[in-house]
């Protein structure tokens, strides 16, 4: 048989079909439009606020842009705004949230991904009941455990020190973060693991080896709701960092609220706008991969 | 030397028991193809004997040991699976270096295992690639090199070839029948492709609902099915069962068609026990034992004369459908015959042979 080169092949054009747009989907879009607009609108006005001059924001046009563009006000947010008694901007809280995030993600992702794995691919006793139970501890209120949880660290005396906002982040995160990595290990095919059981048949190296590294847009996706989740708290922050470990939301609600002298629109707007960075960076750098991660269970490898 | 015993076999899911009072034993240097429908429990069986389920009651033994409670990686044993089952985040030469992970061994033998597979299996090309980036028949290589690496005594095979298309399935199958050749050791294969059965192995256990129905040659098998399960089972087109009365006419014993007022006579069967005047039974003909048209000789044990349904031509040779009344027929033929009975009101004129008959009890359905 003669094999035909596809690059050979006459390439011919074809009309192309044009598509119809229908009453409900200009709904839709209309619909959408406005709720972009809602968030849009408000963060149009921090944005250009931020860069203007307090003269300017006197006149109260919001809606306008900046006469002359300024930093001021982003320079006095990172290193100058007062917090209580100090006054060295958001930057501490920026440094302070950082040492909070990295043992929290450990602690958080480590503990839930092995739990995860531990209930999804191993025959365990008890396992139903104990997804139950995590099941319930995912859905209790924080406020509702609040004064144990600070008894229990001032008890370890950690209290007021980033390691118990860590840590506090991390055992309330994971009874979620344990679901969400069983359900995706329970789409791993049974008989690639009973060929591991067969092969090695230990918990560690198969996890290591085997599970971990295919888990690569699970981690991801549960990053993103680590790190967005530990950034944007505020009351654990408040509650468990003292004066010592304040993360930068605190920062950020005690320059904002504590009103000595005329408010100062443009460092408040340029504070919030340094506070929301750090996500949105993690969001559009791993964006892809979130969403890859979500319907990652539904295709089969 | 490693002999495999089921003893006693029960295995319940709940409330239901899908295996009952098994038992089963399995020569060093055997090939035992497992073989049913689905739902036969026959993976369920091999599974047992992996470690992968557990037994509900009874014992299963290896070379004399006992292993029913022991961790699937302590039996001695490799398995290949159906969907191959590679970790797909590592190289073949990886998959094939896991296979060895629960046994401690320098790395000098790793890589003598790992290569001596590679060379036997001619993966060797194909070991910096992931499994993402092989064909079917490549990754069934990988799988069974993960197996071989091990160095086993026994290994086992769960449908390895049914995500294989045609022709790979073909030379897959010579493949493992090769390597069982060379290597001579004891394989456990379930498969419900009674193709892949007939032609792999030295003895074949034909299950259905959880009971073997017979344990065997697949020469005996096939010729002396013990039940008109195993017959029905075995052989495509399977074998023609019709069902007949007795007549016992002296020495002779006539079989007696009533659809088409057939007697055959079955007085050569080689009955265990005869049965009475007026007896029940089926009567079970191979397709490629008739003889057809002028090869009649007049001395057939019956002959019948019958319309055709309809001919066809899968490959070689053809199968004709008759109808007999309230059975069909089938009756292979040569494959040149196949246009000239496609007619609308075409007849074929088939005989049967004294000495292949099988014949079975009505009620009980077993052979007699």
């Amino acid at each position: 048989m003669a094999n035909i080169d596809i690059s050979e092949r006459e390439f011919k054009q074809y009309p192309k079909k044009k598509k119809k747009i229908k009453g409900s989907s200009i709904i839709t879009f209309i619909f959408l439009a406005m709720i972009a607009l809602a968030v849009l609108v408000p963060l149009y006005v921090i944005i250009v606020t931020s860069f203007k001059t307090l003269d300017q924001i006197t006149l109260g046009r919001i809606f306008d842009l900046p006469t002359t563009w300024t930093f001021e006000g982003w320079n006095k947010a990172w290193s100058e705004v007062c917090s209580g008694m100090t006054c060295n901007g958001v930057k501490a809280g920026f440094f302070t949230s950082i040492k909070i995030l990295i043992p929290s993600i450990a602690i958080s992702v480590g503990l839930a991904s092995i739990t995860g794995y531990a209930l999804a691919l191993w025959k365990i006793k008890w396992a139903g009941s104990f997804l139950f139970v995590l099941f319930i501890c995912a859905f209790v209120p924080f406020q509702v455990i609040m004064i144990p949880l600070v008894l229990i660290t001032a008890k370890l005396g950690i209290y007021g020190t980033f390691w118990a906002v860590a840590i506090v982040h991390g055992v309330l995160s994971m009874p979620f973060l344990t679901l969400i990595f069983r359900n995706f290990y329970k789409d791993i095919p049974p008989e690639l693991i009973n060929a591991a059981l067969m092969d090695s048949g230990s918990f560690w190296r198969i996890f290591g080896e085997i599970v971990l590294p295919m888990s690569g847009n699970i981690i991801i996706v549960v990053l993103i709701l680590v790190i967005t989740g530990v950034w944007n708290d505020f009351l654990i922050g408040l509650t468990f960092g003292g004066f010592g470990a304040q993360p930068m939301t605190v920062i950020l609600a005690n320059t904002v609220i504590t009103g000595t002298g005329a408010v100062r629109y443009n460092v408040d707007m340029a504070a919030a706008l340094l506070t929301a960075l750090p996500p949105l960076i993690v969001y559009f750098a791993l964006g892809k991969f979130f969403v890859q991660g979500i319907s990652a269970g539904a295709i089969k490898g | 030397m490693p002999e495999i015993r089921f003893k006693d076999i029960v295995k319940q899911y709940g409330y239901v028991t899908v295996l009952e009072d098994l038992n089963l034993k399995v020569s060093d240097g055997e090939f035992l193809v497992l073989l049913g429908p689905s739902g036969c429990g026959k993976t369920t069986l091999l599974n047992m004997l992996a470690g992968l389920v557990e037994v509900t009651a009874g014992e299963i033994t290896i070379g004399g040991k006992d292993v029913t409670d022991l961790d699937p990686k302590d039996r001695g044993l490799a398995m290949v699976f159906q969907s191959y089952a590679l970790y797909p985040t590592k190289t073949v030469e990886g998959n094939l270096k896991f296979g060895l992970a629960a046994q401690k061994l320098p790395k000098a033998e790793v890589m003598e295992r790992v290569n001596w597979a590679a060379d036997l299996l001619q993966i060797q090309p194909l070991m910096k690639r992931k499994p993402a980036e092989l064909s079917g028949g490549q990754r069934q290589r990988v799988a069974i090199g993960r197996a071989l690496v091990k160095n086993v005594e026994v290994f086992l095979f769960d449908e390895p070839l049914s995500n294989l298309d045609a022709k790979l399935r073909t030379e897959m199958r010579l493949e493992i029948k090769k390597l069982h050749n060379e290597l001579q050791k004891t394989i456990v294969y379930v498969t419900h492709d009674q193709v892949e059965a007939m032609t792999m192995a030295t003895s074949i256990a034909i299950m259905n609902q959880g009971v073997i129905q017979q344990f065997g040659s697949p020469d005996d098998v096939y010729e002396n099915p013990a039940n008109l399960f195993v017959a029905k089972f075995i052989g495509a087109p399977p074998m023609n069962i019709i069902a007949a009365t007795i007549a016992i006419k002296g020495k002779k014993i006539l079989a007696t068609h009533a659809a088409s007022g057939v007697s055959m006579d079955i007085s050569k069967y080689d009955f265990t026990h005869k049965p009475a005047d007026g007896a029940k039974v089926y009567v079970g003909m191979r397709p490629e034992h008739f003889a057809i048209g002028s090869d009649i000789t007049g001395k057939e044990a019956a002959s019948f004369d019958l319309p055709v349904l309809y001919a066809e031509k899968p490959g070689s040779d053809g199968n004709a459908y008759l109808n007999s009344g309230d059975e069909q027929i089938a009756v292979r033929i040569e494959s040149a015959m196949v246009k000239d009975l496609q007619g609308a009101d075409a007849r074929l004129k088939i005989a049967f042979p004294h000495d292949k008959f099988s014949v079975f009890d009505a009620q009980t359905e077993s052979r007699i």
